[in-house]
């Protein structure tokens, strides 16, 4: 334990090494967090004491590994994914497989060469294949590491990423395989389609595996409206209940993670609540953290403490052998893929591809688990893993980025997913899938589009709870994007600027046609007293009309009375929003209102609660006492913003002179009653009918007559 | 017969040259629009509507429009043919193919240019050059036509949304009385930049003829 948290809190030494920018920019973490260990271990070592087996691989492979491995499961980019699948499968079986025989294959062949009798010519030619086949495994943490800071494009990085999380079925059966058999001592042809068939049995169980928990998850997840506050647990038990599963028949844990992850993840997001998806996000991304530096640390220390056999000869060839043995696998493989794929890989790609597979942990783990009586060499197996992995890790690591410069090769689209590119994803698809099908042959997009339909209608309803089974993609993302632009605008809070994304003064008046559709035209411009009492008697009706209403909306959802965090929220966003009352200055997504968070957080906890008509009409008489205040349409909060919208162009057709603020609409009114908007869900479909009912001037000028409600 | 058969092969040579299908691909292109037109010369709207498959899709009106819109011709006409021939089925069926190797930075430039034509044109059904906030509207209507009311509902706010969005990135400083007309061709581009259309827009076309595998599956 002492040892442990002596690492930990080095470890949190490490964000200390990027307060000296030049030094992070050259050199990447890893390298650094490897230098650290060495550090600590040299002054273990010096201090006398005796260095605890701290990269012990049982703890390596039961807690170190799976967070990390989950963090990448779970947000892994599905599409991406998928597009490149058979790519990423070809690299990760056939190029591991060719890199272990090769490595083994002529590392044999170098041993034998030895003309002097040392350890080297009694190595036989199955430990030399298992040695292959650990040593040629491309490590996921390492990549990680490595990748995440040269911000290299999204094909590139999912292949090499894939790749290294794939081939973890492949390591495991060929480790097992040649485990059993240098024990056995002979091996027959019906060994090795044993061993074919050992993978296949490894990596699909592995992955049914992990798809069954993750589906247990989602179902899960479904029920757990009442017990919010546990809900980040559930996936956490379930994916490392995978992972242990796995590992217990044998099978490949890391691909049950992987699969758990990406199955669970979009029906559990649809269904937990907003806090709980933040407290996975955190609390993935910091144990993963954590266990990243804790592993290169570790590395470090056993480098320094490990008894070691240094073998020129042996380590050089593993070394160079790797490299070439990489290098003409890429190659090879990449001629074969490209005559499949429709977008094909060049020559940079391969070579970033390459360059890319990086040895790791992993590595060092599988060999430490060795069994010393059968394998003499042990030592000098991991000397030689270790140097691969120090090899890879820095020269490799700290090169690659310069290299990506040098070439320019593309690198990842920064921007922010807008809302003209979901559509237009979303448009292609279909487009792809039409054109398939006038093509006449089942193509991709084909199989695609019947797994997203067979999804919507079957599965979708059983695993996310209530109403948003049923929302189409498009509009979840619109949500989505709602809610962050909403955070955001809160969050520049201090400021009475918005920070749009994109500093414009456009608005939504510079959209809308000039020529206002005939029906509007029948609203002609009453005086103002006139207009008043309509209001009074529309406010009436309104009341009467909530009972109709009431029928369910998603958009009306109630927040989660019990999330009291967003009445400050609300509160900072109805304050920024008055100040900014008198300025134009409009978000890029205008029709994002400052309150939509409360509404998109309704739908994001999707809290039964909120479905029941009881709840409703609980809160309805909160805003019943706003709505008879004289300046309750401007306190009503949730407006519905799909249907603001609406109202405003219906509203703004009509040219009063005082039209210009018209535009300002938008935004006060919405968020002053944010406040009371906590429990407002509801009134959206009125507040719609309120706005529908009463004219945009009068109330404008209530706007500025109002005091400012807090 | 043999005389047919060579002025096909001719005609399919020529068109192999002009577009850059291979032979093969060209072929088997041919047997479906065969397949399609029910062995006559010419397809209708009418044979692309009754492909089954299609029903599911929710902007397979535009798709079937866009193979009669004589814009996508590139011969310089407008409005929309009442039938196509196998040439113009070609021409439209070479927008989606992939950028090859070969290709420089240009010609991919070229190629992006070329497909994004073809997506705008799809939406500017009026053809005045721009996408107006109504034709935009249709189109995201369209998209979420199959997901009922409340699908509706949503297009409108995100059309609005959407095209805000072209606004403010190529606009961006723009009065209150000023009034944005339509997304233009260029800002079209503009805004899918990101997407990079010359790789995501293709779909493979057959080198192999696997029609006759299908027993009775393919319409």
């Amino acid at each position: 334990p002492l040892s442990v948290s002596l690492s930990l809190s080095l470890s949190s030494v490490f964000p200390g090494f990027h307060l000296i920018p030049r030094l992070s920019s050259i050199v990447p973490e890893s390298c650094l967090l490897i230098t650290v260990g060495l550090l600590v271990g040299g002054l273990i070592k010096l201090a006398g004491e005796k260095v605890p087996p701290v990269l012990d691989s049982k703890l390596f492979f039961l807690c170190l590994l799976p967070p990390i491995i989950l963090d990448a499961g779970y947000f892994l980019p599905i599409r991406p994914f998928m597009e490149n699948l058979g790519t990423i499968l070809m690299f990760a079986v056939v190029g591991t497989l060719w890199n272990a025989f090769f490595v083994g294959g002529l590392l044999y062949a170098v041993c034998q060469m030895q003309s002097a009798p040392s350890d080297l010519l009694n190595l036989e030619l199955l430990p030399c294949l298992l040695f292959g086949s650990v040593v040629s495994a491309v490590d996921p943490v390492a990549v990680l590491a490595v990748f995440e800071e040269i911000h290299i494009n999204e094909l590139l990085h999912i292949l090499v990423f894939g790749e290294s999380l794939l081939n973890d079925a492949v390591t495991v059966v060929l480790y097992h395989l040649f485990d059993e058999y240098s024990s056995v001592g002979t091996v027959t042809v019906v060994d090795a389609v044993l061993g074919v068939l050992c993978f296949l049995v490894v990596a699909v169980g592995g992955v049914l595996v992990g798809a069954i928990y993750g589906i247990l998850a989602a179902f899960t997840s479904r029920f757990t409206s009442h017990t919010r506050v546990i809900e980040p647990l559930f996936v956490f038990v379930y994916s490392y209940m995978a992972y242990l599963s796995a590992e217990m028949f044998h099978l490949s844990g890391i691909m049950a993670l992987i699969a758990c992850g990406a199955v669970m993840r979009p029906y559990v997001e649809a269904n937990i609540s907003h806090k709980s998806h933040t407290t996975i996000k955190y609390f993935l991304k910091m144990w993963s953290s954590v266990s990243e530096t804790l592993i290169f640390i570790f590395l470090g220390v056993a480098t320094v403490d490990g008894d070691h056999s240094w073998n020129w000869t042996f380590v050089t060839v593993t070394v160079i052998l790797c490299l070439v043995a990489r290098i003409i696998g890429v190659v090879g493989l990449t001629f074969i893929i490209n005559k499949f794929r429709i977008v094909k890989l060049t020559t940079k790609d391969q070579f970033i591809i390459a360059y890319g597979g990086l040895r790791g942990a992993i590595a060092f783990s599988l060999g430490y688990l060795l069994d010393n009586d059968r394998y003499p060499m042990r030592r000098m197996f991991l000397t030689a893993i270790i140097t691969v992995v120090f090899f890879t890790v820095f020269v490799q690591g700290m090169t690659i980025k310069p290299l990506v410069e040098l070439l320019a090769v593309k690198k990842k689209q920064e921007a922010k997913r807008s809302i003209n590119e979901e559509i237009h994803t979303q448009f292609l698809d279909h487009l792809l899938t039409g054109i398939e099908d006038i093509c006449g042959h089942y193509g991709h997009h084909h199989w695609k589009d019947k797994l997203n339909r067979f999804n919507k209608k079957y599965i979708k309803k059983c695993l996310i709870a209530g109403e948003r089974s049923r929302e189409p993609q498009l509009i979840a993302f619109y949500h989505k994007m709602e809610m962050k632009q909403a955070i955001e605008l809160v969050e520049s809070g201090g400021g009475v600027k918005l920070p749009p994304s994109v500093p414009s003064t456009v608005s939504m008046q510079n959209i809308q046609p000039k020529k206002p559709p005939p029906v509007e035209r029948a609203l002609p411009q009453i005086p103002k007293g006139r207009e008043d009492e309509i209001r009074k008697i529309l406010r009436g009706n309104l009341q009467k009309t909530r009972q109709r209403l009431r029928s369910y909306n998603r958009h009306t959802l109630v927040a989660d009375p019990f999330e009291d965090g967003w009445s400050d929220l609300l509160l900072k966003k109805s304050k920024m929003i008055e100040l900014e009352k008198k300025m134009n200055n409009y978000l890029t997504v205008p029709a994002a209102p400052p309150d939509s968070p409360t509404i998109t957080r309704a739908r994001l906890s999707s809290d039964p609660q909120t479905y029941q008509m009881k709840q409703m009409s609980d809160s309805v008489p909160t805003i019943q006492v706003d709505l008879a205040s004289p300046q309750s349409p401007d306190s009503l909060s949730l407006l519905d913003e799909l249907q603001r919208a609406d109202q405003r162009r219906e509203l703004r057709r009509r040219p009063p002179p005082d039209e210009e603020e018209g535009g300002l609409m938008m935004r006060p009114p919405q968020a002053r009653g944010g406040d009371q908007g906590e429990e407002g869900g509801p009134s959206a479909k009125e507040q719609r009918l309120q706005r529908c009912l009463s004219d945009p001037g009068p109330s404008a000028e209530d706007d500025e007559d109002e005091p400012f409600l807090s | 017969m043999g005389a047919s058969q060579t002025r096909t092969e001719d005609v399919f040579q020529e068109l192999s040259d002009k577009t850059g299908f291979s032979l093969e691909q060209i072929r088997i292109l041919h047997k479906r629009f065969r397949q399609l037109s029910g062995e006559e010369d010419t397809i209708s709207k009418e044979n692309l509507e009754k492909i089954q498959a299609l029903d599911k899709n929710p902007i397979r009106n535009q798709i079937i429009e866009a193979f009669f819109d004589k814009r996508n011709q590139n011969d310089g006409e407008v409005g929309s043919s009442r039938e196509i021939g196998f040439q113009q089925f070609v021409k439209v069926m070479c927008h989606f193919k992939p950028p090859t190797l070969k290709m420089t930075t240009e010609d991919k430039e070229a190629m992006r240019r070329e497909k994004l034509r073809f997506l705008f044109n799809m939406h500017d059904t009026d053809n005045d050059g721009t996408i107006t906030l109504d034709e935009y509207r249709k189109v995201v209507e369209e998209l979420l036509s199959k997901s009922g009311a409340i699908g509706l509902e949503a297009a409108k706010a995100i059309a609005d949304a959407a095209m805000l969005e072209v606004a403010s990135i190529n606009v961006p400083h723009m009065e209150p009385h000023e009034f944005y007309e339509g997304i233009t061709f260029e800002h079209f581009e503009q805004i899918l930049k990101g997407l990079e259309m010359e790789s995501r827009m293709n779909i493979r076309f057959l080198d192999v003829d696997t029609s006759t595998m299908h027993c009775g599956k393919s319409q």
